[in-house]
């Protein structure tokens, strides 16, 4: 049986139609939405790149039951910034060559958001941890690392400018 | 097929009375995964992750106990007040998969889903944990001992939910440690919790991942109840050994895909004897 159901998706409703009810937010964002931002791989919760906000927490879309999220704020990597617009994280990864097949970068872009609204000057180890649900089979981690790092010491700058 | 958000008890009992044979849905981190595969093809499923009755937590001064809803995530575990009530719930928590899994998975899930692996358990077995369960029949009260029967399989009956648990705030020294492959996003090969409680004198040796259901280590327990000195806060060395080997003996680890149970013993022997190290810091040496 399906059920008709409204998501809210970057401020946004959207009205899913046509879908099985037990298909994860990942596969609808996807297949259902035409978001495509979010990657879909292990489909476990292993790999992070599915990785979206919902209510303002860092989870993977792929473990959330789409027709559960009814009246939740969803914010995929098409809401961080729009297009041709980076946000100082994604250029961030963009300047210190975090980025190469780029499969893994939305969903780090996605958690280092929320590794920075959580803690604003993370040490080394602190972005590790917060960043080990994301799995990146090419960097090797460090300039992933050196992105975070740079935008956390720019936005330190610019707070210090303002103030 | 069906789904239903509940947003309080009732709601959410009567939607399992309606339909016992309903999937409760809570943080998704283990239900999405066999949906997701095909290994489970959901009825109807009930999703309690917003009911604000499961959303809250209660410390009672008074009685000295936590009682902890069982939508609250191990994210909110993490973090202080429930960290400074429950520090060995705590460390459980931060060794679960990742920031993602963290904040969508559930204590209440957790003890559902009754894996020998499941990180938050032996904490709430050295606990002596109590778990509260509902139905539109009324509510009863399970130790925790008792409510894990065989892996996965639990008391839960038809109709009933998981609505929270009760533990004890205690003084004394309390950790959890565990191994695995890797630091993150890992199920543990073995873990043990060890609490120490000064008042009541008793000390409590909880193991995961090394038999059907997690298991005490009741010698172990006797061994340090009587080498422990609970003023100074030491051990004498040798009870140490004999402590880390009883709590080896305890474990019935099987082989599998990811372990040996040759390996599975030695890892609980080590970890118990690294806990109680830990819990009596004035022993230098070879555990430390």
């Amino acid at each position: 049986m399906n059920q008709i159901y409204t998501l809210r998706v970057n401020g946004e409703d959207r009205v899913v139609r046509d879908a099985w009810v037990g298909e994860s937010l990942l596969y609808v964002l996807r297949e259902r939405l035409g978001l495509m931002g979010s990657k879909g791989a292990c489909e476990q919760g292993e790999c992070g790149s599915c990785s979206v906000l919902v209510d303002d927490e860092l989870v993977c879309g792929c473990l959330v039951l789409a027709a559960s999220a009814t009246g939740q704020q969803i914010v995929t990597i098409e809401g961080i910034a729009p297009v041709g617009s980076p946000s100082d994280v994604q250029q961030a990864f963009v300047d210190a060559g975090a980025v190469q097949c780029g499969f893994c970068t939305p969903g780090l872009i996605m958690a280092t958001h929320a590794l920075l609204d959580r803690s604003p000057e993370p040490t080394e180890y602190e972005i590790r941890e917060e960043l080990s649900g994301n799995v990146c089979r090419c960097t090797g981690y460090g300039r992933i690392i050196d992105a975070v790092q740079r935008v956390s010491v720019s936005r330190r700058a610019s707070a210090e400018v303002t103030s | 097929m069906s789904v239903t958000v509940a947003y309080t008890l009732d709601d959410a009992l009567a939607s399992l009375s309606a339909d016992p044979s309903a999937i409760v849905l809570a943080g998704g981190t283990d239900l999405m995964v066999a949906v997701n595969s095909g290994h489970r093809r959901a009825g109807s499923i009930v999703c309690v992750k917003r009911v604000s009755e499961l959303r809250s937590w209660r410390h009672d001064p008074d009685a000295g106990t936590l009682r902890i809803g069982a939508a609250m995530t191990y994210s909110e575990l993490m973090e202080d007040p429930l960290a400074s009530f429950a520090p060995a719930l705590a460390q459980a928590a931060r060794t679960v998969g990742s920031p993602q899994i963290r904040n969508a998975a559930t204590i209440g899930g957790n003890i559902g889903t009754a894996s020998p692996a499941g990180d938050g358990l032996p904490v709430l077995s050295a606990l002596e944990a109590v778990v509260h369960l509902a139905s539109t029949s009324g509510r009863r009260d399970v130790a925790f001992a008792d409510f894990a029967i065989a892996p996965k399989r639990t008391v839960l009956q038809p109709g009933e939910l998981i609505t929270g648990v009760t533990i004890p705030v205690l003084s004394g020294f309390q950790g959890y440690s565990k191994v695995g492959v890797r630091n993150a996003m890992v199920i543990a090969t073995a873990s043990a919790c060890l609490v120490v409680d000064p008042v009541g004198r008793s000390v409590r040796l909880a193991l995961g991942s090394v038999g059907p259901v997690i298991l005490r280590a009741p010698e172990a327990e006797a061994i340090a109840s009587a080498a422990i000195d609970f003023e100074a806060n030491t051990i004498a060395p040798d009870a140490i050994r004999a402590f880390g080997d009883a709590a080896g003996a305890a474990a019935r680890p099987i082989d599998d895909h990811r372990s040996s149970a040759a390996y599975r013993r030695r890892a609980v022997e080590v970890l118990a004897r690294r806990l109680i190290t830990r819990a009596c810091p004035s022993i230098t040496g070879e555990f430390s």
